[in-house]
């Protein structure tokens, strides 16, 4: 194999040339473990919206009771139920695959022998479970 | 090409850190300050409760961190979507600008917000 | 079961096409046949002009990976009779030049292979050549699963990364950087590092696990990269913040 053929990109005919496939703007579609893949990533959007509304919605409080009312009826209204539900999903997607593919980066050795990658995936659902019930309790128990 | 890049592992362990964090509160606190409540699912909680809450200062110290991290977390793994979903890495460095910049402010009005 | 099968083959001829174009081959459907005998079959008996690669014919020399129906696979492992009634569609392995037929350029990977010093790294004052090294089994088990891999390359044509981004060390690589990294034997991780811990190496990767999927030996390359991930930051961040101590 002579130099100038392994350095050619030509896919002219007549020319010895490497052909190369065009890469394409929609390859994530062309397999569904791909769409899985960009919907995950696409969650981070959805996290960084929830920063927002939670900023706004403590803003709301900080202004008073009837600027709380108000944001509540706005975040009551059917497109932000809509946003937020959505938002809901993609957070949701992101949690989840996030503590499936925690134990990949995360090795836990106990006398020597690795923890089994299920183990310590349930240690974090089990944590998530934790925090979302303290959560819940602040804010729906303590009145 | 041999050198190692030290703002990519400092990104990567925000990244890392904003997505744990975020996974582990982001869904619970979305489902009810942006669902249940809005929507009358469970009675939202009174105002006075609110800024009770507020004025904790564990409280604003874990959400003032969840906010942080979790902007982060979208800086690194947006700017690296439009990498790969939208081929943009000749556009690297000022897509790197925009999403840390944003993250930036967005921590910036946290912190007023919540510690000022 | 039927007798034949139809195999799609991509044929290019670089001398006279401009791009590849299918033809189609009906070889017989046999039991125990797999696609690359069907290839066989066909340069031998119906068109001697087919150019594949191929060698042990039992998984181990990584030399026959070619896409089939859409899938990175090793042809010599890939029975035809899963995909009857056919027809089988064999193209050359994706996300690499084609020189002609199936037959792919894999100078890319051979470059940066060595890059990453896939052998043992000591830094004995006084290397002697006659010493034995004595390792456990728990130290073995560390890299083990690492030290499967065959060089197939199926993981860098299922990575969607390296497709877009051809800088991109790829999964193999990282793998085999691991393999040694994790050995007891070794010593050369810090050597490694200015390789893996760059925007080309790990930080490249955004973790989709396909390479992991494409894998015919089990080895995990999606894993072995995301434990290295946590392995490059802090070493990195150590070395930017303590520069005498860390290397």
């Amino acid at each position: 194999m002579s130099k100038l053929a392994s350095e050619s990109t030509t896919s002219e005919p007549g020319r010895a040339g490497r052909y190369r496939a065009p890469a394409s703007r929609m390859w994530w579609l062309r397999r569904r473990s791909y769409v899985l893949f960009v919907l995950r990533e696409l969650s981070s959007l959805f996290v960084a919206w929830f920063v927002v509304y939670l900023l706004l919605l403590i803003s709301a409080v900080r202004g008073g009771s009837d600027s709380y009312r108000e944001f509540l009826a706005l975040s009551g209204q059917p497109w932000m139920l809509a946003l937020n539900l959505v938002a809901l999903a993609f957070v949701l997607l992101h949690a989840i695959t996030w503590f499936n593919l925690a134990p990949q980066a995360i090795v836990v050795q106990i006398g020597g022998r690795r923890l089994p990658a299920p183990v310590v995936a349930a240690a974090h659902f089990a944590a998530w479970a934790v925090l979302s019930a303290i959560i819940a309790w602040i804010l729906v128990g303590a009145r | 090409m041999t050198k190692r890049s030290s703002s990519e592992a400092a990104a990567w362990l925000l990244f890392s850190a904003g997505g744990m964090a975020s996974a582990l509160m982001v869904p619970m606190l979305l489902l009810l300050l942006g669902v249940v409540f809005p929507a009358g699912l469970l009675v939202p909680p009174e105002h006075a409760d609110l800024l009770a809450l507020l004025d904790n200062p564990l409280v604003r110290g874990v959400l003032l961190v969840l906010c942080v991290l979790s902007l982060l977390h979208w800086a690194h793994r947006f700017r690296y979507t439009l990498f790969d979903g939208l081929q943009l890495t000749r556009l690297r460095t000022p897509i790197n600008l925009l999403c840390y910049a944003a993250a930036a402010a967005g921590s910036a009005w946290a912190a007023i917000i919540l510690l000022g | 079961m039927a007798d034949t099968i139809t195999l799609q083959v991509a044929r290019y001829r670089p001398e006279s096409d401009s791009a590849p174009r299918m033809q189609e081959y009906v070889v017989p459907l046999r039991a125990d046949w797999a696609v690359l005998d069907g290839l066989n079959y066909v340069k031998d008996r119906l068109d001697g002009s087919l150019s594949f690669r191929w060698s042990c014919r039992m998984g181990i020399c990584g030399s026959c990976g070619m896409t089939v129906n859409g899938e990175p696979a090793l042809t010599c492992g890939t029975f035809l009779v899963d995909y009857a009634p056919g027809p089988v569609r064999v193209e050359p392995l994706g996300n690499f030049p084609v020189i002609r037929d199936l037959v792919i350029e894999i100078d890319d990977f051979l470059r940066k292979l060595p890059k990453v010093k896939p052998w043992l790294v000591r830094e004995d004052e006084h290397p002697f050549a006659d010493v034995e090294f004595l390792q456990t089994p728990a130290e073995l088990e560390a890299y083990r699963q690492y030290s499967m891999c065959i060089n197939c390359m199926l993981c860098y044509a299922a990575c969607p990364v390296y497709a877009i981004e051809p800088d991109f060390l790829g999964p193999a690589a990282i793998a085999l950087a691991q393999r040694y990294n994790l050995d007891s034997r070794d010593q050369g991780a810090h050597q490694r590092l200015d390789v893996l811990a760059t925007a080309e190496g790990v930080w490249a990767c955004t973790y989709v696990g396909e390479c992991t999927s494409a894998c015919p030996k089990g080895v995990d390359p999606a894993g072995a990269i995301q434990r290295y991930k946590l392995t490059a930051a802090t070493q990195t961040l150590r070395s930017l913040l303590l520069p005498r101590g860390a290397r």
